[in-house]
């Protein structure tokens, strides 16, 4: 187990790097002088703009100026916002913004796949089975943002069951609705994948076993159908968070909810390098994380995987 | 063994009695009928076996009569009496109440019927406490070290923690066992207990069923498709064939005085009887087969008398020189030390002749047939095929060295492509070695499908729509698609219901004889080698222990291993033919 942890966090090095490496490539290869573009119409005195490019390290090969973030970032300081503000204090406003949109999305994602594709998988080609399949096929269909509108519209205008913007108020109780929305969007992968693993599960042999030994049902269906058919469906919901967690742009914006992909979207319209680059590079790393705690989860779940 | 000592008496009233039973499956092509009629009954303490191949209804009996059937089968007529309950009528919950605590089941595969995610212990301890054998969990979890110390786990205590995938085959079985009898049922059924264990595990696994049994005074329906195996258990054996009983009757006449026909083709067609019937019955020798009944003995005996007049001289098909693989096995975290798989073997299979490498899993033998294929590099030693050193090979003359030498593999279902037509398996590796153009290549596939004796109609057909015995059939076609001198049959017919093994140890008889094949034939059963090699060559950790002719191996075994192997045929002592 300590091997496969070990293993899982050397394999991350490179990704990480690779990574950061590739978005700071980008933004370096973009066209325009950094120092030029802060100072507008204006143009600046020659020793001021080669102070700034001093300071900027920007009279530096790529190379060693790449060297140099990254120090700056291990060392915790993610360089400032055109407007001044530091890029870590903005992200630690809105990163736990997205983590509560995040979990609350996944946890119902998930209750919602697994009792669906639970009930599913054992009425088979019933009328339950059949229902959920057109509906799943719906949502899965609808772009997410007439999700958004339909739900803003209906549930938030016409029924008045929430507020149709979140704002600054970030509790659960005001952002239930894109949280439902976003589990909604993301129900039928995980559904249909525990309907099969279901099936699939139910026909195995030890299901069998299980019955022959004399137990009732109401016990094998959750110690053997369930828990052995969690296993993908808890990985692919991890998985999911993953995603969610460098921020879902599009619900975000449209509910305007001040989280992480809101804001870097914004940085993006309004053409902030530093910032863009400090926010993906967290990104990665967050993605990163969750995946090595994806794939330790799955060797919780699995003892073949603890064992190896 | 259990015939004498559970003699059938009409005194006692039985503990099963199935009356006409009847169950059928709903498919896609409709309502298939899978047991049609069957009748019989068990007494209290009595082994009775069910014999057949595949698709005869024996499982499906046995799961029937404690309602496993899988969800699209049912029973359709019929009654099942056991304890003057109609086991066909009871309630589902009254089931439950049965299944453990009455009937204990064994299943066929211990690799797939333990749960992977729960420890063994856990899953032990889910039938003592669901057939009230414990009170608290204390109780059980001291029962449950009971039962898998009875099951043969000596261990117990020190492995109930521990998971299925940390256990070898036998071991899972043993734990299977101990579930089945977990809570002291009256009838225990088990499916095919042994076919995917080893031979001599076989034999130490139903050893100790047998004295469980015995000693529990609990009646056994065993299940298998080996004729011989059901012999030396049972004390009566049920023969099915296509959902019917065709014959039943005590194990040793039934064996010896076979009155239904179908009987008499699965006594000629298994191999761990043929063996003995090879010096007993010399007048069945002398019959020709008839039709599609295949007899071995008279099959092996002609082979024999062909290989014997066979010129051998030459350069031999395959010269092994010293050849040892050793592997690196990882040992904890960091570390990992060299094992050695195969250690200086040495062998020669003559031109036109079979050699058999025999052995248990794990002996080796199968890593020696890959390093033959060139699948797996040698560490040491040669390897000579038709004089040629393949260790040696680039990479234009190893495309040239496999086209000389091809393999069967054993399981018909995992060595051929789904996605791919029967014609195009078996064209793949003339396009791969272009040879010819395409109508000569179309003409070769028609010629190949002929030899292997199937209808050309097949080639537009897919794997899923064949039989097990017909895809090793096409697998045997793709071998000799490339006209090769050597074929390496990797325990080419281990997979096969024993007429059906028959047929295609026939095939491979008549293809040696016709074109002058060589075989390298690896397999765990000493039965099968006795009627198709010429040579025997018995691997025990790698290294061989034993080698010899065919005759002298069988006649006078050297060592205590080839001995152990020997007397692990089932039914190989029973007395055949009076």
């Amino acid at each position: 187990m300590l091997m496969y942890v070990v293993r899982r966090i050397l394999q991350a090095v490179p990704v990480v790097l690779g990574t950061t490496f590739l978005i700071y490539f980008m933004v370096f290869a973009m066209p325009g002088d950094p120092i030029l573009a802060m100072f507008g119409d204006k143009t600046p005195n020659p020793a001021v703009y080669e102070a700034l490019q001093q300071q900027y390290h920007l009279d530096q090969p790529f190379l060693v100026q790449y060297a140099l973030y990254m120090k700056d970032l291990f060392s915790g300081d993610l360089g400032t916002t055109f407007s001044g503000q530091s890029v870590a204090d903005v992200l630690a406003r809105t990163f736990p913004v997205t983590l509560k949109l995040a979990a609350m999305a996944i946890s119902l994602e998930f209750v919602l796949s697994v009792v669906v594709g639970l009930v599913s998988g054992l009425r088979k080609g019933k009328l339950f089975d059949n229902v959920m399949l057109v509906v799943g096929l719906i949502l899965l269909s609808v772009p997410i943002f007439v999700l958004c509108f339909v739900a803003q519209y209906f549930v938030a205008i016409k029924w008045g069951w929430a507020s149709p913007t979140v704002g600054a108020d970030t509790s659960v109780g005001n952002m239930w609705l894109p949280a439902v929305v976003l589990a909604l969007s993301l129900f039928t992968t995980g559904m249909r994948l525990m309907r099969g693993t279901v099936i699939d599960t139910r026909s195995r042999d030890f299901v069998r076993t299980a019955y022959a030994k004399g137990l009732p049902g109401r016990r094998v269906i959750p110690v053997h159908v369930l828990r052995n058919s969690l296993i993908p469906v808890v990985t692919n919901s991890a998985a999911n968070f993953g995603v969610l967690m460098v921020g879902a742009t599009v619900t975000e914006g449209i509910f305007n909810i001040p989280g992480v992909g809101n804001t870097l979207y914004q940085a993006i319209i309004r053409g902030e390098g530093p910032t863009v680059v400090s926010f993906v590079t967290v990104m990665v790393l967050a993605y990163v994380v969750i995946n090595i705690l994806v794939d330790l989860l799955y060797a919780i779940l699995d003892p073949r995987i603890r064992y190896a | 063994m259990t015939q004498e000592s559970t003699p059938v008496t009409d005194t006692h009233e039985p503990l099963v009695s199935v009356q006409d039973l009847q169950i059928g499956f709903q498919t896609g092509n409709g309502f298939v009928q899978a047991v049609k009629g069957v009748s019989f009954d068990i007494f209290p303490g009595e082994t009775v076996a069910i014999v057949g191949e595949s698709g005869s209804g024996k499982s499906t009996t046995a799961t029937g009569l404690m309602d496993l059937l899988p969800s699209n089968g049912r029973i359709t007529g019929g009654t099942v009496m056991f304890n003057g309950k109609d086991l066909t009528k009871v309630s589902k919950s009254e089931m439950v109440g049965i299944r453990g605590r009455e009937i204990g089941y064994v299943p066929q595969d211990p690799m797939s019927n333990l749960n992977p995610v729960w420890n063994v212990g856990f899953q032990v301890r889910e039938a003592v406490l669901a057939n009230g054998m414990a009170k608290n969990k204390k109780d059980a979890d001291k029962r449950v070290v009971e039962v898998l110390k009875e099951a043969g786990l000596a261990d117990a205590e020190r492995r109930v923690k521990q998971y299925p995938h940390q256990f070898s085959g036998g071991m899972r079985q043993r734990v299977l066992i101990g579930i089945g009898l977990a809570a002291d049922p009256k009838l225990l059924i088990a499916d095919e207990p042994t076919s995917a264990l080893d031979v001599t595990v076989q034999r130490v696994i139903l050893d100790h069923l047998e004295s469980l049994t015995r000693e529990k005074d609990t009646a056994l329906l065993l299940i298998t498709h080996d004729l011989g195996l059901a012999a030396e258990r049972a004390s009566k054996v049920i023969v099915m064939y296509q959902g019917k009983i065709v014959e039943s009757g005590p194990s040793l006449e039934l064996l010896q005085n076979p009155q239904h026909p179908y009987t008499k083709r699965l006594i000629a067609a298994a191999p761990s009887l043929a063996s003995q019937r090879l010096k007993s019955s010399r007048v069945e020798v002398a019959e020709a087969p008839q039709g599609d009944e295949i007899d071995l003995v008279a099959a092996a005996a002609h082979r024999h008398d062909v290989v014997e007049h066979a010129d051998h001289a030459g350069t031999p098909a395959i010269e092994v020189k010293d050849l040892t693989k050793v592997f690196s096995i990882r040992r904890g975290s960091f570390r990992s030390e060299p094992f050695t798989a195969v250690d200086k073997v040495n062998f020669t299979v003559p031109r036109g002749t079979t050699m058999a490498l025999v052995g248990e899993s794990g002996s080796g033998k199968s890593t020696v047939a890959k390093m033959v294929l060139g699948l797996e590099t040698a560490t040491e030693g040669e390897i000579f095929v038709a004089g040629k050193d393949a260790t040696v090979l680039t990479g234009k003359e190893m495309l040239e060295h496999r086209r000389r030498m091809q393999p069967v593999f054993q399981d018909p279902y995992g060595s051929l492509d789904p996605m791919q037509s029967i014609g195009s398996i078996i064209q793949e590796p003339l396009d791969v070695h272009k040879i010819g153009d395409r109508k000569s290549r179309e003409q070769r596939v028609n010629e190949v499908i002929d030899e292997v004796a199937l209808p050309r109609t097949v080639l537009s057909r897919y794997p899923n729509e064949l039989s097990g015995g017909q895809r090793q059939r096409i697998a045997i076609a793709r071998a000799l698609a490339l006209k090769p001198d050597v074929v390496i049959l990797d325990e080419a017919v281990s997979a096969l219901d024993v007429l059906v093994q028959a047929q295609i140890l026939q095939l491979l008889a008549d293809l040696q004889e016709e074109l002058g094949l060589s075989y390298l034939f690896i397999t765990h059963d000493l039965a099968v080698v006795r009627v198709v090699a010429d040579d025997v060559a018995v691997m025990e950790k790698g290294k061989i222990v034993e080698h010899g002719s065919v005759e002298s191996i069988f006649s006078n075994a050297q060592t205590e291993y080839t001995q152990k192997l020997l007397d692990a045929i089932p039914g190989a002592n029973i007395p055949l033919g009076a």
